[in-house]
């Protein structure tokens, strides 16, 4: 699989030529859509349709026992005129995605550099370090996280013993989000691996040549590696900001559904999901729902803007 | 490279994955401590080691045994596993090799989708299952896999048979095949790494949810066992902090089979088609 095929998603190949004459031309269609038919069905019923119902329940008071009622704008102007707690949690989402999305490639990319070379067992520590990314999701190991970053859990402890006096995580709102931090940053496999194979493709030769004219480590990496990987860069950065920005079961797990102390894990899907059900109000939800699709799809594109700055395309004059 | 410098490069990444791996370590140990233990000491291994904890997950969690949860998340993943085969291969084999109209334009809205935040459709598809009276079982979890909305997998299919030489489809055509016949003979037996890899993550995605099953499953009877495990947090005193570890081990057992066995379609997956974990 080649880089390109990750990085540029959007190319389809050329459609098959077309079997010869009309009649059999449009039954080839038929069977075409009969095999899509699952899909299409899916997409109309549970993508299209719902975007359509979420945008006009986002103008309505609904409370999913009776019927909807239109009040324009007002979960809107709420939303941001009169809700604390939404601009709260919109601000505790960007920190959050701020910090760990960074940290998370920073690691992915640092841990696919060490592994990148061919050294005995190699393979098998690829797996090993790609194994939190699936673990990560789980309950189990949120739980797990509450117990290691409470008081006297052991973070608190080794940092003591450093001298350092946190006084647990969990239960401090200026550390509580750290913790959701550090559990999303302990999952850089998968971008780990995404990044070994987009290493992999980065020709010999032009370290070869770059040796020749005695170019350092630094220069090697600066002038090389990055901007050959800047295409997997680019792939990785906006997939781990659409996924940091759906957070959910670790800040529901560490504060038992609360978002809490003092709001600090209150992220925004974790907000939205109060509101949507444990308030039973539907209509906020789908409001704060396409407000959180207007911000991913904006910095997606503004992502997507800058590349052309710093992406380099391999075979394209810069 | 010099051997010494090898030796150092194996104690760096040994040094670091045994960091990275230690809250995982920590649970396994912590899961055999006995009550005494888990909260007043923070030595790795039990001084004592006991399988109460275990034991009393299986004796009942709420009204039912660990084994009762076990059964609904199999199900439900299991559920997901066929449903996400079945509807992706055929998605991808039209995507990836038939010739109809709107082909391109739906590709393209296939691939948003990938991208789409699921909040946008969460509360009309939630009101959807509600009208249908199937809240609180597990058709809401099961049966979008079968209408192919996990459209990460239709993209690491079609990638996958875009690899495939279309001279085999060209010679089941000379034979006779229709679309179907060579569908059944030609791209399904060579689809099989990507199905397997689909059918892992499905399964894992699945096992690992929380946020759907936290929205439409209400009764403990039908509590999968993430449900299970928040549940009990919510109710357990410091006294139960065993039995929930040992129960959070239970749970990850099934991901940490599969993740032996099929290690390398996990990574290769990864690598290929940028799933994540």
């Amino acid at each position: 699989m080649t880089q390109s095929a990750l990085t540029r998603p959007d190319a389809l190949d050329p459609p098959p030529p077309a079997p010869a004459g009309t009649a059999r031309r449009r039954r080839g269609q038929g069977v075409a859509y009969l095999f899509l038919s699952p899909w299409i069905v899916g997409a109309a019923l549970l993508t299209i349709g719902p975007m359509v119902a979420s945008l006009y329940l986002s103008f309505t008071d609904y409370d999913l026992f009776d019927s909807p009622e239109w009040v324009g704008f007002d979960n809107y102007a709420t939303m941001f005129t009169g809700d604390e707690r939404f601009w709260h949690a919109a601000w505790t989402t960007t920190e959050y995605v701020l910090l760990s999305v960074p940290l998370k490639l920073a690691l992915a990319l640092a841990v696919a550099l060490l592994l990148n070379r061919p050294r005995r067992g190699v393979g098998l520590y690829r797996s090993a370090f790609y194994a939190p990314s699936l673990l990560g999701a789980s309950v189990s190991v949120a739980l797990a996280w509450r117990a290691l970053f409470s008081t006297d859990g052991t973070v608190d402890e080794v940092l003591a013993g450093l001298g350092i006096d946190t006084g647990g995580w969990v239960d401090q709102p200026r550390y509580a989000l750290l913790t959701l931090v550090a559990l999303a940053a302990w999952q850089f496999g998968a971008p780990m691996v995404i990044f070994l194979a987009g290493l992999k493709q980065v020709p010999r030769e032009l370290y070869e040549a770059a040796a020749i004219d005695g170019a350092g480590p630094a220069r090697r990496l600066f002038g090389i590696t990055l901007p050959m990987l800047s295409p997997v860069i680019l792939f990785n950065l906006v997939l781990e900001t659409i996924n940091a920005f759906q957070a959910f079961t670790g800040a529901f797990v560490v504060s038992s559904g609360r978002g809490g102390p003092s709001d600090s894990t209150l992220l925004y899907p974790l907000y939205l999901y109060q509101r949507g059900f444990t308030d039973f109000r539907m209509g906020y939800a789908s409001a704060m729902a396409w407000v959180l699709l207007v911000v991913v799809a904006a910095l997606t594109a503004l992502v997507f803007r800058s590349s052309r700055r710093w992406v380099f395309y391999a075979g394209e004059d810069r | 490279m010099t051997t010494s410098g090898k030796v150092l490069w194996h104690v760096v990444v040994i040094g670091v994955l045994l960091v990275l791996l230690y809250p995982v370590v920590w649970l396994v140990s912590t899961s055999f401590k006995p009550a005494t233990e888990v909260l007043s000491t923070l030595a790795l291994l039990p001084r004592e080691p006991t399988g109460d904890n275990y034991a009393q997950v299986f004796d009942g969690v709420g009204e039912f045994g660990v084994l009762h949860y076990f059964r609904n998340s199999l199900l439900v993943s299991a559920g997901a596993v066929v449903g996400n085969v079945v509807s992706c291969s055929l998605a991808a084999y039209a995507f990836g090799r038939l010739h109809f109209r709107g082909r391109g334009p739906m590709f393209g809205f296939m691939m948003i989708t990938i991208m789409l935040p699921h909040h946008v459709v969460l509360i009309p598809q939630y009101v959807i299952f509600q009208q249908l009276g199937v809240v609180n079982t597990f058709w809401p979890l099961v049966l979008p896999k079968f209408l192919a909305t996990d459209a990460f997998f239709i993209f690491l299919m079609v990638q996958f048979i875009r690899t495939l030489p279309r001279e085999l489809d060209e010679a089941a055509t000379l034979d006779g095949c229709g679309p179907a016949g060579t569908f059944r003979h030609v791209i399904l037996p060579l689809l099989r790494p990507a199905l397997i890899t689909t059918a892992i993550f499905t399964f894992i995605w699945n096992w690992n949810d929380f946020f759907s099953q936290l929205i439409y499953l209400n009764d403990a009877e039908k509590f999968t066992l993430p449900l299970a495990l928040q549940l009990f947090v919510d109710q357990a005193t410091e006294s139960a902090f065993g039995p929930m570890f040992a129960m959070s081990v239970l749970a990850l057992l099934p991901i940490g089979l599969f993740f032996l066995a099929f290690q390398r379609f996990l990574v290769d997956g990864v690598a290929t088609s940028g799933l994540k974990g």
